[in-house]
């Protein structure tokens, strides 16, 4: 398989950065996601034959960190937090508002139109700025239900403007 | 992005350039940027460590152990190469200090970060960042490459004929892997499971190599002790707890946010004054002082000192300076169980006492708030927490099991209430969602 041009590039670079090359794993794993929208089966064997370890051991790595997946989520994966300072200034509703909102009903469901996945996630370092949610990488604090709907409604333009 | 706020008592060490610009390296310069690390080359490995000893910074990672014992520990002759790794993993629930160092001050780190290396003899350093914290892993990406356009890194830095890389690492999500072995491993390409001590990582660490690991903040502080001086950052503390630390006040309070304070400074005073006082009017019930993993305090216990003695003596830790307000509307039992559920999902899962021990927890506290305990499962959950205790392979169960305990000894009657499939007597009450719709 082939990596985009960027994408090699990231890899020749962290290469640089390790006396042994297995050390790129974890972050190489999460830009490779982010190309492909999900860690593919084709990006684990490349790596596995590039970094000289099984495939196995590199799904194990994967399975252990909460980010990496192996299946497609939506083009906006909104993640709301939902531990202690969230669920204190209402997290949970921001949860459920979101679910209703997208009608996604399971942790990590994807919309119809695979433009938004909604997980609930552990602290994302927004405390002091609870309730919070992620938007692939974005921040967005301070939540209400409104300030949802407006947030999603500028990723669904963004969207539909792809 | 995350709103800066401030109050008159903060004392700005580590926050000092914040707001100004500092991410770019010139603007870093004209406030006085790279020129600790100029000292420290002046000053050789033993003066820096001195430096360090006479501030009595202490880790502010969570442990709180003394920063210049630390760096002391690290062999002088190594076979293997050294090295430096900043924990910016910042995952401990309340805790979202260190994020925003990285936005405002990212070269304090790495000046942080060179200023260690060259203390141990190090030549190699990383700064690892929570895979979450995109934004700023390309941030701390830009500061390197421009410390390394200066020359401030690489070769024969500021021509001292010292050799000192800088790198930077990004995490996928994990708690654990905030702990320093679990660190090391994480960095190594592997699953976050921690490594058995001794060896200590400051004699076998990452790649074998003896290791010092610091927090960010830890980090960022160290250029500003050694351009006042140990003695002085000292004092700007109380005695064994010197300087300032970045305190995040979340939950319950009219002001949350992240305020850097004194160590010694009143936990009343920072709820109260800095803090503004609970939100909507209503009273205290229970603070979580340290982030998530402490015991909590009662509001008869709240005239403390925040320093790392002080709070110990008081049967909780100061850890990573997350203060999570919790108003006397909050259901102890649910944020209990919040809590435990956190640990559950989080628990790499290699040692028995923590991977069932927060399985148990969380089952228990579920059907317990659901209304389907019995009077005895109040003290099988303190038990069970109980037995937990160092006997896990790293702190992780601790952590998971010190914040239980203590709300089933300080809130036993919440518990009690909630017996006899009697519904949660919290949870129609609009406190959340109104706070939400306030902001
Ligand atoms: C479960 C667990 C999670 C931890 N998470 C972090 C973290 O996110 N950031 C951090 O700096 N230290 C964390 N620590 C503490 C580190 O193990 C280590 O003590 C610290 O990074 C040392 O730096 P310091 O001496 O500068 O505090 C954690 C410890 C445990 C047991
Ligand atoms: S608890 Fe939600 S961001 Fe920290």
């Amino acid at each position: 398989m082939k990596f985009s041009e960027q994408l090699e590039a990231r890899y020749s670079d962290m290469l640089t950065h390790y006396p042994v090359k297995r050390s790129l794993l974890v972050p190489f794993l999460l830009y490779t996601q982010d190309e492909f929208g999900y860690v593919t089966d084709d990006a684990i064997e490349e790596l596995s034959r590039r970094l000289e370890i099984t495939a196995l051991e590199i799904r194990n790595v994967i399975s252990y960190y909460s980010m990496l997946r192996t299946k497609p989520g939506g083009r906006y994966n909104v993640q709301v937090c939902t531990n202690i300072c969230c669920l204190l200034r209402g997290g949970e509703e921001m949860l459920a508002h979101a679910r209703k909102t997208l009608d996604v009903a399971v942790n990590k469901g994807v919309t119809a139109d695979g433009v938004f996945s909604v997980e609930e996630v552990e602290c994302i370092g927004a405390c002091s700025w609870a309730p919070a949610m992620q938007v692939n990488y974005d921040f967005h604090e301070n939540l209400t239900p409104e300030k949802i709907d407006r947030i999603l409604d500028e990723y669904r333009l963004k969207a539909a403007q792809q | 992005m995350a709103n800066l706020v401030s109050h008159p008592d903060e004392v700005k060490v580590v926050t000092k350039r914040f707001g100004q610009g500092a991410a770019n390296i010139d603007r870093y310069l004209e406030l006085d940027g790279y020129k600790a690390v100029q000292k420290a080359l002046e000053l050789g490995a033993d003066g820096i460590i001195n430096e360090m000893k006479a501030s009595s910074l202490r880790g502010r990672g969570g442990a709180g152990f003394p920063t210049g014992m630390k760096w002391s520990f690290v062999p002088k002759e190594s076979a293997k190469p050294k090295y430096v790794l900043c924990n910016g993993d910042e995952s401990e629930p309340g805790t979202c200090k260190d994020r925003l160092i990285f936005e405002h001050d990212p070269h304090s780190v790495i000046e942080g970060a060179m200023i260690a290396a060259i203390a141990v003899g190090s030549h190699d350093v990383y700064i690892y960042i929570r895979g979450e914290y995109r934004y700023l892993l390309e941030i701390m990406q830009k500061a390197i490459a421009d410390a390394y356009a200066k020359g401030f890194c690489g070769k024969n830095i500021f021509g001292s004929g010292y050799d000192l890389n800088v790198y930077w690492h990004g995490g996928a999500g994990a708690y654990e892997v905030g702990e320093e072995s679990a660190l090391m491993e994480s960095l190594e390409g592997k699953r976050g499971v921690p490594r058995i001590r001794p060896p200590f990582p400051a004699v076998v660490g990452l790649w074998g190599g003896p290791t010092v690991i610091n927090n960010a903040e830890t980090l960022a502080s160290v250029p500003h002790i050694l351009l006042m001086g140990g003695k002085q950052y000292a004092e700007i503390g109380v005695d064994r707890n010197g300087g300032t630390r970045l305190f995040s006040l979340s939950g319950h309070v009219e002001r949350p946010g992240v305020y850097e304070l004194p160590l010694g400074y009143s936990l009343r005073k920072a709820i109260y004054e800095v803090g503004g006082g609970i939100a909507n009017g209503r009273a205290l019930k229970a603070v979580v002082p340290g982030g998530s993993s402490v015991p909590c305090l009662k509001p008869d216990e709240i005239d403390i000192s925040l320093d790392f003695d002080s709070m110990m003596k008081a049967g909780t830790f100061l850890g990573s300076g997350g203060i999570v307000v919790l108003d006397d509307q909050t259901c102890i039992v649910k944020f209990a169980l919040r809590t435990i559920q956190f640990y559950r999902h989080e628990s790499c899962g290699w040692c028995i006492p923590c991977r069932e021990g927060t399985d148990w927890l969380s089952k228990s506290l579920k059907r317990f708030h659901a209304g389907g305990g019995v009077a005895k499962d109040i003290d099988n959950i303190r038990y069970l927490a109980e037995n937990m205790l160092g006997r896990t392979f790293c702190p992780l169960g601790d952590a998971a099991a010190m914040p239980i305990i203590g709300f089933v000894n300080k809130f036993r009657k919440e518990f009690e209430a909630h017996l006899d499939g009697k519904p949660c007597p919290y949870e129609k009450h609009p406190a959340l969602s109104q706070l939400a719709v306030v902001r």
